[in-house]
């Protein structure tokens, strides 16, 4: 990842119908970056992804690249390429004419073309496969032949739009290892959307946790995942236990009736606050002694751990641990103060 | 697959459903065909002869005008409805209703009625001529042309065309179109390259839905195209229903008719699939 910024979207607003779909967004985009837009279905991620591809055109705000201003510049006219969310490979072309299609459209020599695409299709893994029928792939295999058609043109960045969302899940995880690598041997921007968060963290320098077409929070997987900046993202970085509190002064809040020490400040005097903790940030611990204590309601096995759902005078906290417990028994809970987020109360 | 005694068994409990239609083809189809083709070597007394077909070489003149008129009126066809089934695939809603009512309304009309309709609107003293008297032209001859005759057919058969060259392209996905876009072609090229060779099969289709009854139509040369612009469905005609009774003549024109739409159609098919071919390499 470079420095230097390659995309940028200044203030830009989307309206389908009179409904906002893109409320003012703001982001800048760097060269080599791989850069990911999270949300929910219906947040604007795959939106603001065909904005920087040219097949919307914002009813207001700009969008730069390389510094120059692209809003009206047409699709076939940009230096991106798309890997669409169904392919959407030309079923009447095989392989080879596939990924060959944008080398022909610009005219270029045969020969070179046939390099080229043979180039791609090794490094999509797909050798042998030139003649071969689109229908008569499998679904992994088109994934490929899209990654390879976009790929030919040497676009300055490449969009995904949800690629791997048809593929099972250990295709999935291969894929991911496979365009992480191909991004960097390439050294090309990607702009990645998904709305699995898993993936989000697993591939990106950055994620754009987007919702309700706001950008929510832009950081690294880390920053999302350790420090997310309100409820929404919290939540939706993995699973969390949001509850009420109550800011009394700096590092110490209240929740579920209990005073704890925590390490944020900056709140108003008794600001009624979120509180957000991690179901693996839970300690179990003794009846008697914790701050906090409840009753299992039910234990259920993930693999990794087991997921233990606690009630705990009417709220239902979720734990991740590695040790089960037995339904019905009465355990108490404590968190360490690191492990306590505190967030501002989300307009509702 | 094995080939054992079972499995002949079950698929021919497989072809049970498919006898009613086997049993109306051989009855509906076979049979009268083979009557056909009976008349057209016989003569009156029932004897076998060649001498219907070499009668028919009489009306290859008209033969040939039925081939010249419906190819006429078929590449129009294509061309109205191309762009028309284009449009009509890309359209949402409301907008996409209404063009497709304006195309379908004419068929739910009887075809006696709309062909009579033209013929007051292109007659000597029609609607046309009348309207150009106005302004002090004319009156301009159109009815009882060559012309007057291709403009039924097109008319008439162009529906044939729009509906599969329009079910073909709406299978063509937006983000296909959008790919292509996308890896550099313009309006063009995105034609050229992808929407025409996909939809091809329905084009292929529709030239065979208009061709084969324009060339065989005696309603649209007899009422727009008059005494002079006879076409071979009028000779047949006359053999069965006018004065010249003779159907073992007619039966003969229609078989060389049918030879001659086969050979059409398997020339254009030829080259239709060469023409995909061009395109994938």
């Amino acid at each position: 990842m470079k420095d230097n910024i390659l995309i940028s979207l200044k203030d830009v607003v989307v309206e389908f119908d009179g409904q906002r779909i893109l409320k003012g967004i703001n982001l800048d985009i760097h060269d080599e970056e791989f850069v990911t837009f999270l949300g929910p279905s219906g947040c604007g991620k795959t939106t603001t992804l065909r904005i920087i591809g040219g097949f919307v055109e914002p009813n207001s705000g700009d969008i730069f690249f390389d510094g120059k201003k692209i809003n009206g510049v047409p699709p076939y006219k940009r230096n991106v390429n798309t890997v669409f969310q169904r392919y959407a490979l030309f079923p009447h072309l095989n392989v080879f004419d596939n990924v060959a299609f944008g080398l022909n459209i610009k005219k270029m020599d045969k020969k070179q073309i046939s390099t080229k695409v043979r180039e791609m299709l090794k490094l999509v893994g797909l050798v042998g496969f030139e003649n071969r029928n689109i229908n008569q792939l499998s679904g992994g295999q088109q994934q490929r032949v899209a990654i390879a058609r976009a790929l030919v043109n040497e676009p300055k960045v490449l969009l995904l739009d949800e690629p791997l969302g048809a593929l099972d899940l250990k295709l999935r995880k291969e894929m991911q290892t496979e365009l992480m690598r191909i991004q960097k041997s390439l050294k090309i921007t990607f702009i990645y959307v998904t709305h699995d968060q898993e993936e989000a963290l697993t591939m990106s320098d950055r994620v754009v946790v987007m919702k309700d077409g706001e950008i929510q929070q832009i950081g690294t997987p880390q920053d999302i995942y350790n420090e997310p900046k309100n409820a929404f993202v919290a939540d939706f970085i993995g699973e969390s236990n949001i509850i009420d509190g109550v800011m009394y002064e700096d590092f110490e809040v209240e929740f579920a009736g209990q005073a704890f020490k925590c390490v944020d400040k900056g709140f108003a005097e008794n600001e009624r606050v979120d509180v957000v903790i991690r179901p693996e940030d839970i300690i179990v611990g003794d009846y008697e002694t914790s701050p906090i204590s409840g009753e299992v309601e039910s234990v259920i096995f993930k693999g990794v751990h087991y997921e233990i759902t606690v009630d705990a005078h009417g709220y239902k906290w979720l734990i991740h641990s590695t040790q089960s417990q037995p339904v019905g028994a009465h355990i108490g809970m404590n968190v360490r103060p690191e492990d306590i987020h505190i967030m501002k109360k989300m307009e509702a | 697959m094995k080939n054992t005694s079972e499995s002949k068994k079950s698929k021919l409990w497989g072809a049970l459903p498919a006898a009613p239609y086997v049993l109306w083809m051989v009855a509906f189809i076979v049979i009268p065909l083979g009557m056909v083709v009976f008349f057209a070597l016989t003569d009156s007394q029932g004897q076998f002869t060649l001498e219907n077909i070499a009668r028919g070489g009489e009306y290859m003149s008209v033969l040939l005008r039925s081939i010249k008129l419906a190819a006429i009126a078929t590449v129009l066809c294509v061309l109205i409805a191309y762009p028309l089934a284009y449009i009509l695939s890309r359209k949402q809603g409301f907008q996409k209703q209404t063009l497709f009512i304006m195309v379908m309304l004419p068929m739910w009309m009887n075809f006696l009625l709309r062909t009579f309709a033209w013929m007051t609107i292109l007659e000597n003293n029609g609607l046309i001529n009348k309207f150009l008297g106005l302004f002090g032209i004319g009156p301009l001859h159109m009815i009882n042309t060559q012309g007057a005759v291709i403009l039924g057919m097109v008319y008439n058969y162009i529906p044939f065309m729009i509906l599969p060259i329009y079910t073909t392209m709406c299978k063509i996905g937006n983000d296909v179109i959008e790919a292509a876009q996308d890896l550099g072609g313009n309006t063009f090229q995105v034609m050229a390259r992808v929407v025409i060779p996909l939809s091809l099969p329905g084009v292929s289709t529709g030239i065979t839905m208009v061709f084969v009854p324009a060339i065989s139509t005696f309603i649209i040369s007899k009422m727009l195209g008059g005494g002079t612009n006879q076409l071979i469905g009028d000779i047949i005609e006359l053999q069965f229903l006018g004065n010249s009774y003779n159907p073992n003549l007619g039966s003969a024109i229609s078989l060389v008719l049918m030879v001659v739409v086969l050979l059409c159609m398997s020339i254009m098919n030829n080259f239709d699939d060469e023409e995909m071919e061009g395109r994938i390499l």
